[in-house]
């Protein structure tokens, strides 16, 4: 074993000799006249593209401080990245830590490239907040697992090649003992994927329906029964995940044929995400909206936009404190998992707000609506934002049960066989 | 803009908390309200010699500890935490503020340093009993004299007035409207022509007197007829230590819910494992972190001079205001019929969160200032 943080002197790289190193790489390799899977297939090859995975997987072993400092000196150079985001850097996580080396052989590298695309088959109409009651069933009929079930949210699942999906394989243990965690080719009859309309009108989901569909046994994760741990990696890089999603947005600036196939891939990629701004409540649109109208003379209008700014300023001075007790190196408190909850009441308080604002106009939509149907958006979009990702009622009981040390509500899913445990009939 | 405390910031706030856990217990609080009086000498001459807390904000050169508003807001809010009744919100931050924003560099000399010793209370009579927090709806008249002026008229809600040893009142020339012809005076609070009475306040904790002025003799305090440009200012910093108060003491609502919810067994459980019980209190949480945010940025902001202060001071009232109103009631409800006795101490800081609500202006009043304070 090599000690992965130290240059081949045995001394460890200073931050500085690592931005030298990759800066006279970029020099001397970075053409934006490439095609972008030509350009990302050097880059991976170099080490450079992810810097902190490890040296046998297409890395150097650095480590996470390290790596954003390659990542920023190819944003100087304005050069691409490999595409380590989206959906498919979850399944790249959870490859790494749990997955054996033929998964690492086979999924890794296009992964990269950006040739593959994965989606995570989780959620089920039967479990939302439930996660552990889920009930697609996996059942190995002596050659392959045979998945029988229904799988819903699934981003960009209509072109993925590959899914992350977690199955039940036991029924006769405790519901988090008998999940089991596989890699799923979705490129097979077994599999049927249906868009999934919105309340809003965006179709930015997938409902997937599993069909004896098939899995070959050496494309489980880790072990049988042991599902549920590796959805927990899974789950803990889902939140970088979506702070990821409004930088990487932008792309990188520049012109050359590699410029441009990038930028046709955001396209698809963020193509789901485009009405998240309007799910969040468009605060940023409030005071103008007002004036434009002529609302603003309305003291109910002023009082119902100040309920908003108190909200959303109150929540992001929060974010910062928190932020700034991290950087003196105080141990972060409970105050951290407030966000989220936060963002649920400003998305209401906006859509209230802008209904004010809109007026009669908030019955109409698209172009007879309020900016061009933004508007009738925002109001259509916003009950997601306290359900997705957690709804508020979990929120609350992490925040009670974790931030405040307040007693767990007694269980009475978690001790007996789940088969026995009483469930939904759908799904 | 500092968004978090600095190590001996943190460090300034335990020493005035362990001094308002030992000086501040509720039993004290429940015999000093019930006196006319409101405080205790003894401990305000401990809190005055011992930590130098009435002169916390005011500069070295004026007898203070040359503090800046961060630290004062801190002190407000341990304050607030421990329901301390002591006149040091109308001494120090209210009146202090006042001669420090609006008095000449010789009156700075003159007045601060007996209120940073703690051996003159102030108070600032601005309110009249029109309940209007707007500087331009001030009645009281000052005419002037040949060695001065005389006040004419009535304050009310005045903080602390009846016990005050200097009062600082705001008045207008006589025949002036609007923001026009305000001025700041001072005057011993025993001045001939000058009648207090307390008022019977809803908040025992926090006294309020009435005063009428009959040809009261006092002295212009800084400029003629600047009280229109001063006053704002003042009463924004007044507005967010007030709201620092309500932060503290809504944490403690908060801090007492929790508590009482890991103690009490109704249908053979704790009722902080129910969720009606728990997500009340991680509502509560989520509220009283968001109001110290905003106090704390807006402290931040009058000490940096920011100029998003005006609207800040308006947000962090607003949202402290109603915070603490919302905590207190829901420590009652968490509580149950216990929470209503006079035994419980949960009505005494239901009753500071009722005056704090509407002093220097209500939720309503702020929330219009935020709008049309945004982007000025």
């Amino acid at each position: 074993m090599t000690d992965t943080n130290t240059s081949a002197g045995g001394q460890a790289a200073s931050e500085q000799e690592i931005r030298n190193e990759v800066r006279t790489w970029l020099e001397q390799n970075w053409d934006p006249n490439l095609s972008l899977l030509e350009w990302r297939k050097k880059l991976i090859d170099s080490g450079w593209g992810v810097p902190a995975w490890p040296k046998e997987w297409h890395g150097r072993g650095l480590t996470i401080g390290l790596g954003d400092a390659v990542d920023d000196e190819l944003r100087k150079m304005g050069a691409v990245s490999v595409a380590k985001t989206g959906v498919r850097m979850l399944a790249a996580a959870t490859i790494l830590e749990h997955g054996t080396d033929m998964h690492k052989e086979k999924f890794l590298y296009q992964l990269l490239t950006g040739e593959d695309t994965w989606c995570q088959l989780f959620s089920e109409p039967g479990s939302g907040s439930d996660l552990a009651g889920l009930t697609t069933r996996a059942d190995f009929d002596g050659e392959n697992w045979i998945l029988n079930g229904q799988k819903v949210w699934t981003t960009s699942a209509h072109h993925a090649k590959y899914g992350m999906v977690l199955a039940r394989s036991n029924w006769d243990v405790p519901k988090h003992q008998g999940m089991t965690y596989f890699l799923i080719d979705m490129d097979q009859p077994g599999v049927e994927v249906r868009p999934l309309r919105q309340m809003n009108g965006h179709a930015s989901f997938n409902e997937i329906f599993f069909t004896d569909a098939k899995i070959a046994p050496e494309f489980m994760v880790s072990k049988e029964g042991n599902g549920w741990k590796v959805a927990m990696t899974t789950l803990a890089h889902e939140r970088r995940l979506a702070d990821g999603i409004r930088s990487w947005g932008r792309g990188d600036k520049g012109t050359g044929r590699v410029y441009d196939e990038q930028k046709a891939e955001i396209a698809t990629v963020m193509e789901p995400y485009k009405w998240y701004p309007q799910r969040a409540g468009r605060v940023d649109l409030l005071i103008e909206r007002a004036k434009a109208t002529g609302k603003y003379d309305d003291p109910t209008v002023r009082q119902a936009i100040a309920k908003v700014l108190i909200m959303a300023k109150a929540a992001e001075w929060t974010g910062r404190r928190v932020k700034a007790a991290h950087a003196l190196g105080r141990q972060p408190g409970p105050e951290g998992s407030l966000g989220k909850l936060a963002g649920s009441q400003v998305a209401r308080l906006a859509a209230q707000a802008h209904t004010l604002i809109a007026g009669a106009d908030a019955m109409l939509t698209s172009e007879d609506g309020a900016m061009d149907g933004l508007i009738s958006e925002i109001l259509v979009s916003v009950p997601a934002e306290s359900i997705a990702g957690g709804t508020d009622e979990i929120q609350r009981n992490i925040i009670s049960e974790r931030g405040l040390g307040m007693p767990k509500e007694p269980r009475t899913d978690v001790d007996r066989p789940f088969r026995d445990v009483p469930r939904n009939t759908v799904g | 803009m500092q968004y978090t405390f600095s190590d001996e910031q943190e460090e300034f706030r335990l020493i005035v908390r362990r001094f308002m856990d030992d000086k501040s217990p509720t039993t004290e609080v429940r015999e000093l309200m019930a006196t006319d009086q409101g405080y205790d000498k003894t401990v305000w001459k401990q809190l005055s010699q011992e930590l130098g807390l009435p002169g916390i904000h005011i500069p070295e050169a004026y007898g203070g500890q040359g503090f800046g508003f961060i630290e004062l807001c801190i002190v407000m809010e341990e304050m607030g935490r421990a329901l301390l009744c002591a006149p040091f919100f109308s001494a120090t931050a209210l009146a202090a503020t006042a001669i420090m924003s609006a008095g000449t560099e010789e009156q700075k000399l003159t007045l601060l340093p007996d209120i940073a010793s703690g051996d003159t209370l102030a108070a600032l009579a601005y309110n009249e009993s029109s309940g209007h927090w707007d500087p331009a709806s001030t009645a009281l008249t000052a005419t002037p004299t040949d060695d001065g002026y005389v006040l004419n008229g009535a304050k009310s809600f005045v903080v602390d007035g009846h016990v005050a040893d200097l009062l600082i009142a705001v008045a207008r020339t006589p025949g002036t409207s609007g923001v026009y012809g305000l001025s700041l005076f001072s005057l011993p609070g025993n001045s001939g022509g000058v009648k207090r009475r307390l008022l019977q306040s809803l908040d025992p904790t926090r006294k309020l007197a009435q005063i009428e002025f009959d040809n009261a003799p006092a002295t212009l305090l800084g400029e003629s007829d600047a009280g229109g440009t001063t006053l704002p200012h003042i009463l924004d910093l007044a507005a967010v230590a007030l709201a620092s108060e309500s932060v503290g003491g809504a944490q403690k609502m908060l801090e007492s819910s929790i508590e009482y919810a890991q103690l009490r067994m109704q249908f053979g459980r704790l009722i902080g494992s129910f969720q009606a019980i728990k997500h009340k209190c991680a509502d509560m949480f989520l509220e009283v972190e968001l109001a110290k945010s905003a106090a704390y940025y807006a402290a931040a902001a009058a000490a940096e001079q920011a100029p998003d202060f005006p609207a800040a001071a308006s947000l962090a009232k607003a949202c402290a205001s109603d915070t603490y109103m919302k905590a207190a009631q829901e420590c009652i409800q968490i509580h149950g019929g216990i929470g209503f006795t006079w035994e419980n101490d949960t009505h005494l800081y239901f009753k500071r969160a009722k005056s704090s609500e509407v002093f220097l202006g209500d939720p309503n009043y702020h929330r219009d200032q935020l709008v049309l304070r945004w982007e000025n």
